[in-house]
């Protein structure tokens, strides 16, 4: 038995497409290098500078390892871990949307425009 | 309330907070009262203003009641994959809505609400996930009252999304009882939902202090579904998805208090009711049709 590795859709370029991946290791740590050494480039893109990524969320039985002793957390075969890009709110960066031509509905006698609008 | 029947042991017991008894039926009542008030006070608002805010539905339905009273207008920056209801009671509400991509999830929604507010700086964004006060409504308002109604309280348990209140009420109770464990659960949604999300620009708001929080859960759609049907079959409480989310974290400290051998008082917030998720198909049918239909769509 070994420990199943749920991958998120913007790092399954590094498993060849594959949802899931099974890996071995006592901490997460030694889990990334064996994944790594089976998907070439995971890791880079997990860790940094020994730590994990600030945006990847990573959870062992659905629990945060931030809060478990991140890549020190231990691990053991029969265990689900799975990788999410951080999700809330906004992005630090402005997609295409910024610098289009948005304009906004029309509310209270201004001549605003917007994108897709409803109730407008 | 105390939830008897959900409860492991009589020294394991779980209490939820009914959030869904606010005007609007959210517990984003308290935070777009608080963030509205320290606009004013600000200087920040005048007869007329206009409010934009990105958000996922509660937090605009809750603004639009209060800025209607007050004699705000509303738009709301909201992704185009949430429920129908929501849409209809922002506009009961008086909020117009622009909708924004699915593909690019809530971060998108900000992204385009920080550039609308950058080109039009007549409008004046709140911004829940950044603004002191949304936290502060919790650290005045929901801590006290939890630890008014409940002073044995050992846990709690709520949602994390701009993480105002776990951050507020979190605060809050850790100065006053400071063994206690502050608990988050996440929603998980499905793959669509995080299909197009590029690692190198994921978001984390503002607001949040990892340092508040003992622990944080994932909780995917299949476990919210099922507790959530749990809440409405053995204690009578219809709650939305969310909170069934939040009841599975609750359930998961509870079986680590029972492991321990330890008395707990876990309180877990219902941060709103079912109504504006019945076109979701949650609630009918079975867990796995439901999970279908709940695939691609922001329930949280």
């Amino acid at each position: 038995m070994a420990i199943e590795v749920r991958i998120p859709t913007i790092l399954r370029s590094h498993t060849g497409g594959a949802k899931t991946v099974q890996g071995s290791g006592d901490t997460l740590g030694t889990l990334i290098d064996d994944l790594d050494s089976q998907h070439s480039g995971l890791k880079g893109r997990l860790v940094n500078d020994g730590a994990l990524h600030r945006f990847v969320n990573v959870y062992v039985n659905d629990e945060d390892v931030r809060f478990t002793g991140s890549l020190d957390t231990a691990v053991k075969d029969g265990d689900s871990v799975t990788i999410l890009p951080a999700v809330a709110g906004g992005a630090p960066t402005l997609p295409a949307v910024a610098g289009g031509a948005l304009t906004l509905p029309a509310v209270a006698g201004g001549a605003l425009t917007l994108p897709t609008v409803a109730g407008g | 309330m105390g939830l008897p029947q959900l409860s492991p042991s009589p020294e394991v017991r779980l209490w939820a907070k009914l959030e869904d008894r606010n005007p609007t039926g959210s517990v984003k009542d308290r935070a777009a009262l608080y963030m509205i008030e320290a606009a004013e006070k600000d200087g920040r608002l005048e007869p007329g203003t206009t409010l934009l805010e990105p958000t996922s539905g509660n937090t605009g339905i809750s603004l639009a009641m209060v800025a209607r009273q007050r004699g705000y207008q509303v738009i709301c920056v909201m992704p185009e994959n949430t429920s129908v209801e929501r849409r209809q009671l922002l506009e009961m509400y008086g909020a117009r809505i622009v909708f924004s991509p699915a593909a690019g999830g809530s971060n998108q929604a900000v992204a385009m609400a920080k550039a609308l507010v950058a080109q039009n700086p007549e409008l004046v964004m709140l911004y829940q996930y950044g603004n002191e006060a949304n936290a502060r409504a919790h650290y005045e308002g929901t801590g006290p009252e939890l630890l008014a109604d409940l002073p044995t309280i050992t846990h709690f348990v709520a949602g994390l999304g701009t993480t105002g209140t776990l951050m507020g009420a979190g605060r809050y109770l850790r100065e006053k009882v400071p063994s206690i464990q502050i608990v988050a659960a996440e929603p998980r949604y499905g793959e669509l939902v995080y299909g197009l999300r590029n690692i190198d620009e994921g978001f984390v708001p503002e607001l949040y202090d990892e340092t508040v929080l003992t622990t944080r859960f994932s909780v995917g759609p299949r476990e919210a579904l099922r507790r959530t049907r749990e809440l409405v079959e053995s204690e009578g409480i219809f709650a939305g998805i969310s909170t069934g989310a939040i009841l599975h974290a609750a359930l998961a400290m509870a079986d680590k208090a029972i492991a321990s051998g330890l008395p707990a008082d876990i309180a877990l917030v219902v941060c709103d009711g079912g109504w504006k998720y019945l076109s979701t198909g949650a609630y009918a049918g079975t867990l796995e049709e439901a999970e279908a239909a709940l695939e691609g769509q922001l329930w949280a």
